[in-house]
């Protein structure tokens, strides 16, 4: 977490490139040319109505999905790892097991993505009290909080948020904020779909079908 | 292949052919029915009843080709991405489960006179029968996804698993059959033909074939048209929001 | 991988669910079956490996259903596609971290049952080992449909539909290793099929339940 991530000795020469992207659902094209650049250290905001595809980019960058057209390149990532290897998605569905404890759930995604799980995941997120509580038992925005405790515990260049602020109280945001910095300050990259404000400068706009 | 890749390409082919593949069908079945009917002699163990033959040995070889074929498109359509191989396969499902239902039908309809009951766990109606399980199941794919391309990348890998499935099926009823009955009943089709009852039996199979051959292209045919029928209904939902 | 088989068995513990009502289901097709055929005890000796090898088959089944689905809906499937780990090394991790909890667990505790429907004691042995052999295979071909129907509202029938006619060949060794009863000539080569069957499907279905569940994913 603090700056001697792995991207931040890369001497932020990082790029992710997308070029003329399209996807398609269900043989509609939800977007199509939409194309931006994001270098190392930089936030981009993406922002549309409903239904312009925001969550689609964000799957499409995770690798869960495949453009119908148009290519996205990581330069200067890791070498031989996929953009979806070195990416954190945090989506609607938040990935928390109900019948698991707090703890449990990050140990597991802890092994599972090759991280590591110390104190300091359950303190960013003001997790630690509710550590050994069942997750089925938390609130909207403790599930919220609990999810985003990924971004800590496993270290990824290329954060994929998908309106990450949704049920956050004001601590847990100005949390997010501090996390986002960090993150942003050792060379990595953000990339959330918003409505509303997450209270970061970003640097890139991206704007998905017409303004609304 | 390209050539047919392109739908209005295979649109322009499929109208040209499909007159012809329907003359082609009339004429086999009439050359066909008539060897099978009037100068194929009657079996001298079976009697009439042998002529059903000539019905159900076409409908299940090619109930079995059929479902084969859809497996093949189905990994055109993985490896390919040819936009028309799903359609291809989906068209050729419910045709070859008629296909099946007949030689099942048949099957039944002749064990009457020779075994003394309309059904008898037969290795080969056994294998018939779940390949027609195996025709459903696929069909149902279709029906219970709404999401086109999502029912296709689905329906593509339960044909593709049944396909592995069948050869398997295959050996193990009969292994089954030998386990249970010893094999001394008299088969539908037996090893030994008369070339007097080959010639029909091959035109009957032939007319079959192209009798497939027109209905699934003719269904294909409607495929694209019900595929761009929806196309524009979405750009219409997409222009009710100011996309 | 570990962590993920680890996650499963602490699940399905925690849940419960699982083994407990599908060793329900057993039991009650053991109270239904003499209610249909009646008493006999000659007839149901007779019967007793074909439908104790139903009962283990259809509960193995049932349970194997929702094997993807959940994982699906909250979202750890998308975490997990994204991780370093093949997505077929995920499907096959989780179908054997269910033949661990559920169908393994069956295949032991299902052959004594048999003793209710008057299973010859001898066939036990056998009975056993041709159901632990099995229930692999089972498994494997159930997380197919698992996968196949895991975005599914109400996926029970159709995967039902697609995995039955794929459980001949299991169902039909399975029984023969038993059933050839009269002298060992039939149930070593049963149940080596059995074991290939079982080979064949844990190559098989990861891929055919990697590929189903990525055509949800997208």
């Amino acid at each position: 977490m603090v700056d001697n991530t792995w991207f931040n000795r890369m001497a932020n020469s990082t790029r992710l490139i997308a070029e003329n992207l399209a996807c398609e659902r269900g043989g509609r094209v939800v977007f199509s040319n939409c194309s931006f650049e994001l270098h190392a250290g930089e936030m981009m905001e993406v922002r549309g109505r409903n239904g312009a595809g925001k969550s689609s980019l964000l799957r499409l960058l995770a690798g869960l999905n495949t453009p119908a057209e148009g290519r996205i390149e990581l330069e200067n990532g890791k070498v031989n790892t996929s953009l979806a290897e070195q990416s954190h998605y945090i989506g609607h569905a938040e990935a928390n097991k109900p019948a698991l404890t707090v703890a449990q759930n990050l140990k597991f995604w802890a092994a599972f993505l090759e991280g590591t799980l110390t104190d300091v995941a359950f303190e960013t997120f003001n997790l630690s009290k509710l550590k050994n509580d069942q997750a089925l038992l938390l609130s909207a925005g403790q599930k919220r909080r609990l999810a985003l405790a990924r971004l800590i515990i496993a270290e990824r260049l290329v954060w994929l948020l998908d309106e990450p602020t949704t049920g956050l109280d004001a601590t847990s945001l100005v949390a997010l904020q501090t996390v986002i910095n960090r993150h942003l300050h050792a060379g990595g990259m953000v990339i959330a779909a918003t409505h509303g404000d997450i209270g970061i400068l970003a640097a890139r706009h991206l704007q998905l079908g017409g303004v609304s | 292949m390209q050539q047919f890749a392109n739908p209005t390409q295979f649109l322009k082919i499929a109208n040209v052919v499909i007159p012809w593949t329907w003359i082609m069908t009339a004429l086999l079945f009439a050359v066909g029915l008539y060897g099978a009917l009037v100068t194929s002699p009657a079996d001298y163990q079976q009697g009439e009843t042998v002529r059903i033959i000539y019905v159900h040995v076409p409908a299940a070889s090619l109930a079995l080709i059929i479902y084969i074929a859809m497996a093949i498109f189905s990994a055109i359509a993985i490896i390919f991405r040819h936009p028309l191989a799903d359609a291809a396969a989906k068209s050729a499902a419910p045709i070859g489960a008629v296909y099946c239902f007949l030689a099942l039908a048949t099957g039944s309809f002749w064990g009457k006179p020779m075994w003394g009951t309309w059904w008898v766990w037969d290795a080969r109606l056994t294998s018939m029968f779940v390949l027609m399980l195996l025709y459903l199941g696929y069909i149902a794919v279709w029906h219970s996804i709404d999401e086109p391309h999502r029912a296709a990348a689905i329906a593509r890998i339960v044909a593709i698993v049944g396909a592995i499935n069948v050869p398997i099926v295959k050996f193990s009823v009969d292994w089954w059959n030998t386990l249970h009955q010893p094999a001394s009943i008299i088969k539908l089709g037996g090893p030994s033909i008369d070339p007097s009852m080959l010639w029909p039996l091959l035109t009957m199979m032939t007319a079959y074939g192209f009798l497939f051959l027109t209905l699934h292209l003719t269904s294909v045919r409607s495929e694209i048209a019900a595929r761009k029928l929806r196309q524009a209904r979405l750009q219409d939902i997409g222009a009710a929001d100011g996309l | 991988m570990l962590a993920l088989i680890a996650r499963d068995i602490a699940l399905a513990r925690s849940q419960g669910g699982g083994l407990g009502a599908a060793l329900g289901f057993i039991l009650s097709v053991l109270v239904l079956v003499p209610l249909a055929l009646g008493p006999d005890q000659a007839l149901l000796q007779r019967l007793a490996p074909g439908i104790m090898w139903l009962s283990l088959l259809l509960s193995v089944l049932l349970t194997a259903d929702r094997m993807f689905q959940q994982d699906y809906e909250d979202g750890s499937l998308d975490v997990m596609m994204m991780g370093h780990l093949p997505f077929e090394v995920v499907t096959l991790t989780k179908a054997l971290a269910h033949w661990l909890t559920v169908s393994l667990p069956l295949a032991v505790i299902a052959p004594p049952l048999g003793l209710m429907l008057n299973l010859d004691i001898r066939q036990l042995p056998l009975l056993g080992l041709s159901m632990i052999a099995g229930s692999l295979a089972l498994t494997m071909v159930a997380s197919i449909g698992g996968a196949v129907t895991a975005g599914l509202r109400r996926g029970g029938l159709l995967s039902s539909l697609l995995i039955l006619p794929l459980y001949v060949p299991v169902l039909i060794f399975g029984v023969a290793v038993t059933t050839s009863g009269t002298g060992a000539d039939h149930s070593i080569p049963a149940l080596t099929v059995l074991l290939a069957i079982a080979v064949i499907s844990v190559v098989i279905a990861p891929w055919a339940s990697a590929a189903a569940l990525k055509a949800y994913l997208r």
